[in-house]
């Protein structure tokens, strides 16, 4: 078993509206040292899952099912309590937007030190000296002075490293990132990347980086998980998905990937349409309306909902078309638009 | 911050001068363009049996045949350096700050809200210390179980509570826990006992006026409350609370009611001011011998002196309260800077 | 709050010269009961219980009696108060040289000596009063009481720039040193001409013209002593120098005070006070409905305004025999009327105002000043039975359910040549609603007789000296009917009249409260009375007056006043006093 598998998951929200897909049948396994990417846009369930492999919907409106299993243990059938003692130590996460993720009131020191004492009954000092140590690993410079400087106090690159010394002050062996790169200028989100992929190496702990920018997991990724509507659409390594991606949505993402090797000026090629309602799904593929392919699937995209196929070596792709199809439109039509420029 | 507080307390002081001048404007400027002449204002004060020679003595005594300018003068200048007053064998020395003399009473204003600001500080600390715990409380465990039947039915008194008057709330206390039932919670009326004479006494003279002024306040206060949790349990940084393992009771009490107190510090700090110029209704319900009594005994008998004593007094804890309250704003606050 | 309305600075330029009364007999007065319970008492609670007699009398001594007040004293001190309640309370602090006798009924309305050993003994002109004072009456402090302090006393309350709340019998009648302004700012200034003390028993009051009533302002506060070195002027009412049974403990002005027994005051020396309590709580500025809840329910003993319970209280009260048996209704000596004025035409005839009279809805009339136990008893005349002359007369009775006689305001109407009625207008005091609803009720019944009325509500600031009370604007803008009221200082006949219905105190200036009669035959009956000597003599005289303007129709009456009272509970020896209009402080005592 893997450090990390995912079983079916789906989590639901009951609204007065109807009921809410948010994560409709997820599965994915992710082993120690690795690091997976799931891809998605906004409201396509990522950050969802995120949140459920945390149990942070437990005591909520969520219903839960599927299995999560994390280190041999099962996570959404076990209690609230026993989850909480796992977050923060045996599972952490790093949250987008590092200013509305720390709390304003208290010094950065203060909330590194409270999550590693929640966690290891040291006293306040040891605690602080760990918490100077660990802002001194992550890169912030003077950093028994800024220990008591406040979130807004920081630039912020430095609030990220702080959230993420926060994140790894207790050795997380699963870590989630959300977006951690999303709230930074350019510059910073590549030092923050390869802070990221410094101390996952150092810490040998599997990593999630939840984003909607494929360019993010690009550089470090070992397998990407692209979602839409809640489901996975395809699954591969980051080799597969940058190189022979077969989904039309993955292309969208690709298209519309800003890179620092390409030239400010040029347009991005946006995917047109907006993300699907959650509650009333398209019938048949959830992509289908979106979907510049739509009417080269035989009729099946608006009645059938495809499934989730292995088109080779652990390559999975949700998608109504012919494998050889797909293939063909990649090589003809969608890469040499990419990489015509 | 030093000068920051010097500077505060300079437009303090320029603030409690405006307003001086605002009601010293309305009480002698609107009458007076309505027409009314000095005698007729000082005939108000000469009792039932003066005739137009003794109303005439007693404007030019009064001052109102003066220009406007000159009488604020006088009575700005009293606050500053104190002043003269000849009622009766000697004279009389009022020393600074002295607010003037009551045109009815012909005694100074000083000393009568000396001894009535106990009585209303007593009344608002009291309630104050209750109605935040009430309040507070409930508007922490609504917003936790929100839409539960405690929410419902917590929400409906406090929306109660804020809609019913307080000789409303008032009365209907004094008639179910008071006059002479055997459970009397409240001694009679306008028995104020100081709290250094007898503090068991004190409390007693004072739960009842304490619970209704409380009622009033609590029931805003747990709606701020609920309201200001709800939304600071669904900021981020609640989740990231959560997410390094904390308990629910940390997150609640530690990270969550800290956010959602700083703007009720923010009120409470001012209705604390503002109350400390007398809880109007609640002195007169309870006939508690407070400032705000006196301030609407001093209205309805137009006794000038004495309005001008309670809107300084009530105007002074107003722009005390609001340095306090930034004060305290920038402890709880660090993103808040004062300058 | 005020309920006894001024007698009036020119009452006193009015006052003619009295031969010696009557009641002003020297060394006649009986001292009354002391310690002694008056016969016809009685401890079982029951409606008007205490109205003509003492209600659960007793002896007994101790304890502290409760009294609030919805609103507050003008004045502590005896210069500088004018409130009916006022005058009644300060005799447990202060003893002046006569006072009303504390006894229920019409014993109430008599003059017995206090400070004094007899009433005021008059020269032969009646211009010179003499009083001695009681051997052995002392200060709070131990010092005796002297002439002197009486003669400050009266002195300062003459400084109303100092003492605006008081009266100005004592201005207007002492033969004062021209300009003369009170001890303060005339200081030095010899004024043995007004007053004398040729020792220190004897106090001598000159007039400067001759009063046979005197007696009645030597009971007023102001002839309390006031010893002068312990004079501060205005700040002497936050420790008023007691010489009666209590003084003053604690005074905190606009909260309340507390007396305790003065050991200084002598029994002996004192016929008229028991000073049964061990002292008195004064809570002052109290919630009125409060008040008279606290009196129901037992924590309060005494309300001490002693105008009457209020409208909530009421209906609760009178519907509740238990607790209207705890209650007394008294008629008090207080006239709401309406003045029919005989300068506005047709009411210039004797016919159109008896009309009037006839028409008027005098249940209606009751019931806008609150009905039968608020608002007062249906008047028939003018005198309220409370004042020594009042007869039962009604010279136009309203119809066998007091609602108006139509048939005989019909026939006044054809004997005045307006068949069919006429119109005019009705003037009221616009801040008062009682008055508001006594103009629309006399709309409506005199409207039943083709009288068409219209409502003119003017500002009660005013309303006698710019409006109603200022005859040439009456005349000019037809105010035909004028809603009035008046009430005594005290229970006598001229006090009450003279105001009312001397035609010699209307002033083309305007101010004054006589609005309509103008009847030389009743200024002469007026001076007649001033003149008689014999009381016997002269209260029947108040009664032809009264029957005289009845017959004039100048005014027509509406209600006596009334107003209900709530006896404490275990308080005894309550009894209402008709000088006071209230129930007397001064006997009562605790269970």
């Amino acid at each position: 078993m893997s450090f990390l598998e995912l079983n079916d998951l789906r989590v639901h929200f009951p609204t007065d509206d109807g009921l809410v897909k948010s994560v409709d049948g997820l599965t994915f396994k992710l082993e120690r040292g690795k690091t997976l990417g799931i891809v998605g846009e906004s409201g396509s369930g990522k950050s969802v899952t995120s949140l459920a492999i945390l149990g942070l919907h437990k005591g909520g409106r969520a219903m839960i099912s599927g299995e999560i299993w994390l280190d041999g243990e099962e996570l959404v059938s076990a209690s609230a309590e026993h989850v909480r003692t796992l977050r923060g130590k045996k599972m952490a996460m790093i949250f987008q937007d590092p200013l509305s993720a720390m709390h304003p009131y208290y010094t950065v020191g203060a909330q590194i030190v409270e999550a590693y004492r929640i966690h290891h009954h040291v006293s306040k000092a040891v605690a602080r000296k760990h918490a100077i140590d660990m802002l001194g690993r992550v890169g912030i410079p003077q950093p028994e002075r800024r220990i008591d400087s406040y979130p807004h106090e920081f630039s912020g690159g430095m609030r990220q490293r702080a959230m993420i010394a926060m994140a790894l002050s207790c050795d997380p062996e699963l870590l989630i990132a959300d977006e951690p790169t999303t709230a930074l200028d350019v510059t910073v989100q590549a030092q923050i990347l390869d802070l990221m992929r410094d101390l996952q190496q150092e810490f040998n702990s599997a990593l999630i980086i939840i984003t909607h920018d494929l360019g993010v997991v690009a550089e470090l990724s070992d397998d990407i998980l692209v979602m839409y509507g809640g489901k996975c659409i395809e699954y591969g390594t980051a080799e597969d998905i940058f190189e022979r991606p077969e989904h039309p949505y993955t292309w969208g993402l690709l298209g519309s990937m800003p890179r620092l090797d390409r030239a400010r000026t040029e347009r991005l090629m946006p995917i047109k349409g907006t993300p699907p309602s959650l509650i009333n799904v398209p019938s048949g593929c959830a992509f289908h309306p979106r979907c510049a392919f739509e009417g080269r699937t035989g009729g099946k995209a608006n009645t059938q909902v495809p499934e989730l196929l292995e088109t080779e070596g652990g390559h999975l792709v949700r998608c109504h078309l012919p494998r050889e199809e797909r293939r063909a439109i990649w090589e003809n039509e969608i890469k040499p638009n990419l990489e015509s420029v | 911050m030093v000068t920051y507080i010097i500077r505060r307390l300079i437009w303090g002081v320029v603030m409690l001068a405006i307003v001086s001048m605002t009601t010293f404007a309305i009480f002698f400027l609107v009458p007076r363009l309505a027409g009314a002449t000095s005698d007729s204002l000082a005939a108000r004060y000469v009792g039932r049996t003066a005739n137009a020679e003794q109303v005439k003595i007693a404007a030019e005594r009064l001052g109102f045949n003066d220009p406007l300018i000159v009488q604020y003068g006088r009575f700005a200048k009293g606050i500053v350096v104190g002043a003269d007053y000849n009622y009766g064998p000697g004279v009389e020395r009022c020393p600074a700050p002295c607010l003037g003399y009551s045109f009815l009473t012909r005694l100074p204003v000083w000393p009568d809200l000396l001894t009535r600001l106990p009585v209303t500080i007593s009344l608002a600390l009291g309630a104050a210390v209750i109605w935040l715990i009430a309040g507070v409380a409930t508007g922490v465990v609504s917003a936790l179980r929100r839409g539960s039947f405690f929410d419902r039915a917590s929400m409906s008194i406090a929306l109660a509570g804020v809609s019913l008057p307080i000789f409303f709330t008032g009365i209907v206390s004094l008639v179910l826990f008071s006059y002479g039932r055997p459970f009397a919670i409240t001694a009679p009326g306008g028995s104020f006992t100081p709290f250094f004479t007898n503090p068991v006494q004190w409390a007693y003279s004072l739960l009842l006026p304490w619970i209704t002024l409380a009622f009033l306040y609590a029931a805003g206060y747990a709606r701020l409350t609920r309201s200001g949790m709800l939304e600071t349990m669904n900021e981020d940084y609640i989740r990231t609370a959560r997410a390094k393992g904390l308990t629910e009771r940390v997150v609640v009490f530690k990270h969550g009611l800290r956010g959602a107190l700083t703007p009720i510090l923010t009120i409470f700090g001012l209705d604390l001011g503002l109350l400390m110029g007398g809880a109007v209704l609640t002195e007169s319900t309870f006939s508690l011998p407070g400032i705000g009594k006196y301030a609407i005994d001093a209205i309805t008998s137009q006794d000038l002196p004495k309005v001008m004593g309670v809107v300084l007094v009530t105007a002074f804890f107003v722009v005390l309260a609001n340095l306090v309250v930034d004060l305290l704003y920038a402890v709880v606050d660090p993103r808040v800077r004062l300058t | 709050m005020k309920r006894k309305t001024t007698l009036g600075v020119t009452a006193l330029g009015a006052v003619l010269a009295l031969g010696l009364s009557a009641c002003g007999g020297g060394g006649a007065a009986t001292p009354s009961q002391s310690g002694s319970a008056p016969a016809g008492g009685g401890a079982k609670a029951e409606f008007n219980a205490a109205l003509t007699q003492v209600f659960n009398p007793s002896d007994k001594k101790g304890g502290i009696l409760k009294f609030a007040n919805a609103g507050d004293w003008d004045s502590l001190d005896p210069a500088d108060t004018y409130y009916g309640y006022s005058w009644n309370f300060i005799r447990l602090y202060g003893r002046s040289l006569v006072m009303f006798k504390p006894a229920p009924g019409k014993e109430s309305t008599q003059l017995v000596p206090d400070l004094a050993e007899t009433l005021g003994v008059p020269s032969d002109d009646a211009k010179t009063w003499t009083y001695k004072l009681r051997a052995g009456v002392k200060f709070e402090d131990g010092t005796p009481i002297t002439s002197k302090d009486v003669k400050y006393g009266v002195l300062r309350s003459l400084d109303k720039e100092v003492f605006p709340d008081g009266y100005t019998y004592f201005n207007d009648t002492l033969d004062l040193p021209k300009d003369y302004k009170g001890p303060y700012k005339s200081k030095g200034v010899n004024t043995d001409k007004a007053i004398e003390t040729p020792d220190d028993q004897t106090i001598v009051f000159h007039l400067k013209q001759a009063y046979s009533g005197f007696d009645y302002f030597a009971q007023l506060p102001a002839t309390i002593p006031v010893p002068e070195a312990k004079d501060t002027g205005a700040k002497y009412k936050e420790h008023v120098i007691s010489s009666g049974p209590y003084k003053f403990d604690k005074n905190e002005i606009g909260k309340g005070f507390n007396l305790v027994r003065n050991d200084q005051w002598d029994a002996a020396s004192d016929p008229n006070r028991k000073a049964l309590p061990d002292g008195y709580e004064v809570t002052t500025n109290v919630n009125a409905d409060d008040i008279d809840n606290r009196l129901l329910s037992g924590d309060l003993h005494v309300d001490i305004a002693g105008t009457g319970a209020q409208p909530a209280t009421l209906g609760r009260v009178l519907t509740d025999p238990a607790l209207k048996a705890n209650t007394d209704n008294p008629t008090i000596t207080r006239l709401w009327y309406t003045s029919i004025n005989g300068n506005v035409k047709p009411l210039d005839n004797l016919d159109c105002r008896k009309a009037v009279e006839y028409a008027a809805d005098k249940v209606a009339y009751q019931t806008a000043y609150g009905g039968e136990f608020s608002g007062g008893q249906i008047a028939t005349s003018l005198l309220p039975p409370g004042i020594p002359g009042h007869q039962d007369i009604n010279p136009y009775p309203a119809g066998a359910d007091n609602h108006g006689d139509v048939t005989k305001a019909k026939e006044a109407l054809t004997a005045c040549g307006q068949p069919n009625g006429f119109e005019t207008n009705i003037s009221y005091r616009a801040e008062r609603p009682k008055e508001k609803a006594t103009a629309e009720a006399l709309q409506q019944s005199l409207a039943k007789v083709g009288i068409k009325l219209t409502l003119k509500p003017f500002p009660q600031a005013d309303y006698f000296a710019l409006y109603a009370g200022k005859p040439g604007y009456a005349k000019d803008n037809k105010l035909g009917l004028a809603v009035n009221g008046w009430g005594a200082d005290w229970p006598d006949g001229y006090g009450f009249l003279q105001q009312m219905v001397d035609s010699r105190v209307i002033r083309e200036t305007g101010g004054s409260s006589n609005i309509s009669v103008r009847d030389p035959e009743v200024d002469k009956l007026l001076d007649q009375a001033s003149l008689e000597t014999d009381v016997a003599k002269r209260e029947p005289i108040w009664g032809q007056i009264d029957q005289k303007v009845m017959d004039d129709a100048y005014i027509l009456p509406g209600i006596w006043a009334k107003s209900l009272l709530i006896r404490g509970k275990g308080v005894t020896n309550v009894f209402y006093s008709e000088a006071t209009g209230m129930y007397d402080y001064l006997s009562m005592g605790l269970q």
